[in-house]
């Protein structure tokens, strides 16, 4: 148990400088910043408890908010894929009950985990630009940004996920 | 009373979700107006200090790109300076030097430590604050032209609203002729920025030069801005006026603060003229 605080607490920091200090200066073809912090929330293990996920999810928003001066978009949309992660992860999997001190991300195959990813970041993402820009003149320039954002941003999350999280 | 508490406990979850989603909405809103007491912004001490610290590692790569800049400013200022020179030795010239009676603008030097240029509304940190003199609603300037204007500031560090903002109106006119507009930014590319509220007796012509306007009491009159690159002359109108702009937004190092000190006898007298109308 205390291993489990550790080990987020951990990821929650290393997670929020990896995103500010390397992956904000990306910039990729001119624009593209990958939102990689967001992992913390697909790794994040389920329980019945949901109440400190939704805060800690807010924090970690809010924090990358302070660091680009973003106001609270990235609270918001982190906020919401923590609330309909469960959802959408009984969706994905296709039951309606599982036992949840037991799940683990990396015992399931790799299809359900990329299409887990790759919907709640194009939720995820879609709320940041749709903020960010703050009018409905700009819904193309949303979408673009919503679908190359999110290609980077999966790619980056799925083989940072096999590269270090341990399978069991 | 116990059916509200029953009903609080058993929506407990989704009404938090509610309570912050609505929080980040209001902060949200906060970013996207000017002129807000802002909550959220990196000139605190932890996301200030912090950038700061990753600065001074950056900064020793760039030294060489900087050097050049001041070497180039120099140059500038002592061709200024030359023709200066010219003059004095005329006898029939009589010089009135006016900085001897009154000084306009106050230049203070800051580095920028965080630097955006691809979001639509961009924001930079600067590493001075009130302990350094700086109040909001300064200018800020590099010898390539204009950067922005500050917004929050906190006593070590502020942040400045780029003119890569969807927040930011800065006034300028065409240099050949006394034609005013103001300089927004679609949120494109970071390289130019549009130029509107031109009237359609003003001639454009493409490599016009852009400069800031007098009539703000933020920056001196005559900073050079940018060149126009395209446009289009349709129903009457200039449509679409793209002006490049001198300035490399993508990599600003040491900037200036320019602080107009007679801004609260411009403002109160406009102030007063329109009170009495």
């Amino acid at each position: 148990m205390n291993n489990l605080i550790l080990t987020n607490s951990l990821r929650f920091i290393g997670l929020v400088l990896l995103q500010v200090i390397v992956l904000n200066h990306i910039d990729l073809f001119g624009y593209l910043n990958p939102l990689v912090y967001i992992t913390w929330i697909f790794l994040f293990p389920i329980k019945k408890d949901k109440n400190l996920f939704l805060i800690a999810s807010f924090l970690l928003g809010l924090s990358i908010d302070f660091f680009s001066d973003s106001g609270g978009i990235n609270a918001a949309a982190t906020l919401f894929i923590a609330f309909v992660r469960l959802p959408i992860l009984k969706a994905v999997l296709r039951k309606s009950d599982f036992d949840y001190s037991q799940f683990k991300l990396r015992s399931i195959s790799f299809d359900k985990i990329f299409l887990y990813i790759a919907t709640l970041t194009i939720l995820h993402h879609f709320i940041v630009f749709s903020l960010g820009y703050f009018s409905f003149s700009d819904f193309t320039t949303i979408i673009f940004n919503t679908f190359f954002t999110s290609i980077f941003t999966v790619l980056i999350s799925i083989f940072g996920i096999l590269l270090f999280v341990k399978k069991k | 009373m116990q059916q509200i508490i029953y009903f609080i406990r058993k929506f407990r979850y989704f009404l938090l979700f509610l309570f912050l989603e609505i929080l980040a909405i209001i902060f949200t809103i906060q970013q996207h107006s000017y002129h807000t007491s802002k909550f959220v912004n990196s000139a605190n001490f932890i996301s200030g200090g912090f950038y700061d610290k990753m600065n001074s590692i950056n900064e020793f790569f760039l030294l060489k790109n900087e050097n050049k800049l001041l070497i180039e400013e120099n140059t500038r200022l002592k061709n200024l300076l030359s023709k200066k020179k010219i003059k004095y030795t005329q006898d029939s010239y009589k010089i009135i030097d006016s900085t001897n009676y009154f000084q306009k603008y106050e230049y203070s030097v800051a580095k920028v430590i965080n630097n955006n240029y691809t979001k639509r509304n961009n924001i930079l940190t600067i590493n001075k604050g009130t302990n350094q003199g700086l109040t909001s609603d300064l200018g800020v300037v590099n010898s390539l032209g204009i950067i922005g204007v500050i917004e929050t500031i906190s006593s070590n560090y502020a942040t400045v609203l780029s003119i890569l903002n969807s927040n930011s109106k800065i006034n300028v006119r065409l240099k050949n002729s006394d034609h005013f507009g103001t300089l927004i930014w679609d949120g494109k590319t970071h390289t130019t920025t549009q130029l509107i509220d031109i009237p359609r007796q003003a001639i454009l012509k493409i490599g016009d030069t852009i400069i800031t306007g007098g009539k703000s009491a933020i920056f001196p009159e005559g900073i050079p801005i940018g060149i126009i690159k395209s446009f289009k002359f349709e129903r009457n109108q200039y449509q679409q006026i793209n002006v490049l702009l001198f300035n490399d937004m993508s990599s600003i190092g040491y900037v200036q603060i320019v602080k107009n000190l007679q801004k609260n006898e411009q403002k109160n007298l406009e102030q007063n003229t329109t009170t009495n109308e």
